[in-house]
Formats: structure tokens, C-alpha cells, sequence
């Protein structure tokens, strides 16, 4: 029975993976669908990282993470690259842990 | 953001995300799934938060089924990523099914955070596959070595997952309309993390945004 569900999971998910990328292309050349497609970034990019900073399952939970996106905040200020305003966020997360 | 950049900064990402898997294949077989699988899961469903949810639902004495439904409902999110990332990645035939196991939260972040669309196609192939790859292996790792090895947040590396998801937002803050299309997204998810199944926010939040961004154009034009 739990092969069956995963398989089940399998073949959904990633037709839904797939499904996305079929969008014929008379629909994605639409002006509209154009101006949704610049306005999915940002959109998309404020939510990933309210839920991946603040959400633990369903609660909403202040801890090392927000310190650690604070720490990110302070690095581009300081226009620091990518991957070390990515270290930062981790240190700053690992740290305030070990306290 | 040249090239060579983008793949440092791809794997940087594909590496920290990765590294997750060991917390999944120790739930997994903690949960009374065998190590194959826990690794059929990472292998065929790649998208972490459906493979969770359905742990989660095994583990709470759920049927497979429910936890099959559970974690469609949240894998819909990769249709809208799929849906952004069509006219950047501009896939056909075999390319295309296979790619299409790869559009997850974090492939989908670094490509559409890349101005550039051939920096934004390497993005999305570099972070897509290199989580693959270390997503599984750790959920070897995990399975079989269940909870002996420590926990990820001891290193930072949930919070090294939103740094760089700011990272990628940030130079896209430069004019108003974007602000507060950012602003909105983040604020609606956070406010329907209580209310909804986890996953949701992120489209729901991503949604009205768009919406809110739509309209912010209209008055523009007035």
C-alpha cells in the first residue's frame, strides 16, 4: 500500500511539473500573460522567503533564521556577493544556535 | 551576473539544499518506510515539501493515499513555477520531460532570479541537478543512518536558503511596482501560514501579488 501511494505521488507530481513547462507558446506570447510573467519573480521570490524564514509547518516561528536573514540584509547593503551573504545568513543562524 | 558566477552561485545553493535530504531519509525510515522507500520518494517525486507531507501522513497513521493527495496539493506549486520558467527555459520533446523533474522551489528561484536568459537556463540546470544529485545520495545517508547524523539547522543551512532567496530578490527592488509586489507576496504567505496546508502560501502569496502588481500597472497608465 505504500508503494502504491508513492507511486501515485510520483506520477502527480511531476505531471504537475510538466504541465507547467506545456503552456503553449499563442498563450505565453500574449501581452498579458507577458506582464504576469515579469510581476512572477518578485512575487513568487517575497513569498518563498517569508514562508522559508518564518513558517514552521503551520505555525509562524521567530528564531535563528530571521537573524540570519537580517544578516543577509546588512551584506547586500555592504554589496557583498552571492555566496557570501549566503554564508552569512548561515554563520549568523549557526551561532546564535550554539548560544 | 556573468557566467561563471552564476555556476558558484548555482552550487552554493544545490549544495545547501541538498544537504537536506539526510533530515528526509531520516524521517522517512523513522516514520516505518523502508530505505528503498525513502529513496524511491526522492528519486521519483523530487520536491521536498509533498515528499515530507507524506511521511508526515504515513507517520500519523494516514492512508498512502492520503498522503498522496497531500502532497500533490502542495507539488501544485511546481506548475506555476513551470509556468514562469517556460519562456526563459524554452523547452521541447525529451529535453523538456526531462528537465520537468527538476522545476522545484530553489531551480525555479535561481533562474528566474538571473536577468540574463542563458545565465537563467544555467541556473536552472546547475541548481536543478545538483540538488538532484546530493538530494538523493543524503537520502541514502539519512536512511540509512537514520538520526545519527546531526540535525542541518545546527549549520544555518535553513537559514542559508532565505539569504540567498534575498539575494536574488534584491537587485530586482530597484522600482516601486516591484517593492511592492515583493512586499505583498511575502506578506499575504505569511499571513496564510497559520490558515492553510503548508505550501499553499507560496502560491496563494505569489497570486495576489501578481494581482496587486497588475493593477499597480494600470493606474500608471491612468
Amino acid at each position: 500500500m505504500i508503494w502504491t501511494g508513492i507511486m501515485v505521488t510520483a506520477v502527480g507530481c511531476y505531471l504537475l511539473k510538466l504541465a507547467g513547462l506545456s503552456v503553449p507558446d499563442h498563450v505565453l506570447t500574449r501581452p498579458l500573460t507577458q506582464r504576469v510573467a515579469a510581476l512572477i519573480p518578485p512575487a513568487l521570490l517575497g513569498a518563498l522567503i517569508a514562508v522559508q524564514v518564518l513558517a514552521d509547518d503551520q505555525l509562524l516561528v521567530v528564531d535563528a533564521r530571521l537573524a540570519g536573514l537580517g544578516a543577509a540584509v546588512v551584506l547586500l547593503l555592504l554589496r557583498a556577493p552571492f555566496l557570501v551573504v549566503v554564508a552569512g545568513a548561515a554563520l549568523t543562524a549557526a551561532l546564535l544556535r550554539l548560544l | 551576473m556573468p557566467g561563471r558566477s552564476v555556476r558558484a552561485d548555482s552550487l552554493g545553493v544545490g549544495v545547501a539544499t541538498g544537504a537536506y535530504g539526510v533530515s528526509f531519509g531520516a524521517l522517512a525510515t523513522t516514520s516505518g518506510l523502508d530505505v528503498w522507500q525513502a529513496c524511491a520518494l526522492s528519486l521519483l517525486v523530487f520536491t521536498g515539501a509533498s515528499q515530507f507531507a507524506f511521511v508526515g501522513v504515513i507517520a500519523a497513521g494516514g492512508a498512502p493515499l492520503t498522503g498522496a493527495a497531500t502532497a500533490m496539493l502542495l507539488g501544485s506549486r511546481n506548475l506555476f513555477y513551470g509556468i514562469g520558467l517556460a519562456p526563459v527555459l524554452r523547452l521541447r520533446g525529451w529535453r523538456r520531460a526531462v528537465q520537468a523533474q527538476v522545476v522545484i522551489d530553489e531551480s525555479t528561484a535561481m533562474a528566474l532570479g538571473q536577468p540574463d536568459p542563458a545565465d537563467a537556463r544555467l541556473a536552472f540546470r546547475l541548481t536543478g541537478w545538483s540538488v538532484f544529485v546530493l538530494w538523493n545520495l543524503m537520502t541514502l545517508v539519512g536512511a540509512l543512518a537514520g538520526t545519527a547524523i546531526g540535525d542541518p539547522r545546527t549549520f544555518g543551512l535553513d537559514a542559508a536558503v532565505g539569504g540567498a532567496f534575498l539575494a536574488l530578490l534584491w537587485p530586482r527592488l530597484t522600482a516601486l511596482p516591484q517593492r511592492v509586489v515583493a512586499v505583498v507576496g511575502a506578506a499575504v504567505a505569511t499571513g496564510l501560514v497559520p490558515l492553510t496546508a503548508a505550501g499553499l502560501p507560496i502560491i496563494l502569496g505569489g497570486t495576489a501579488a501578481v494581482l496587486v502588481g497588475l493593477f499597480l500597472r494600470r493606474e500608471e497608465r491612468g
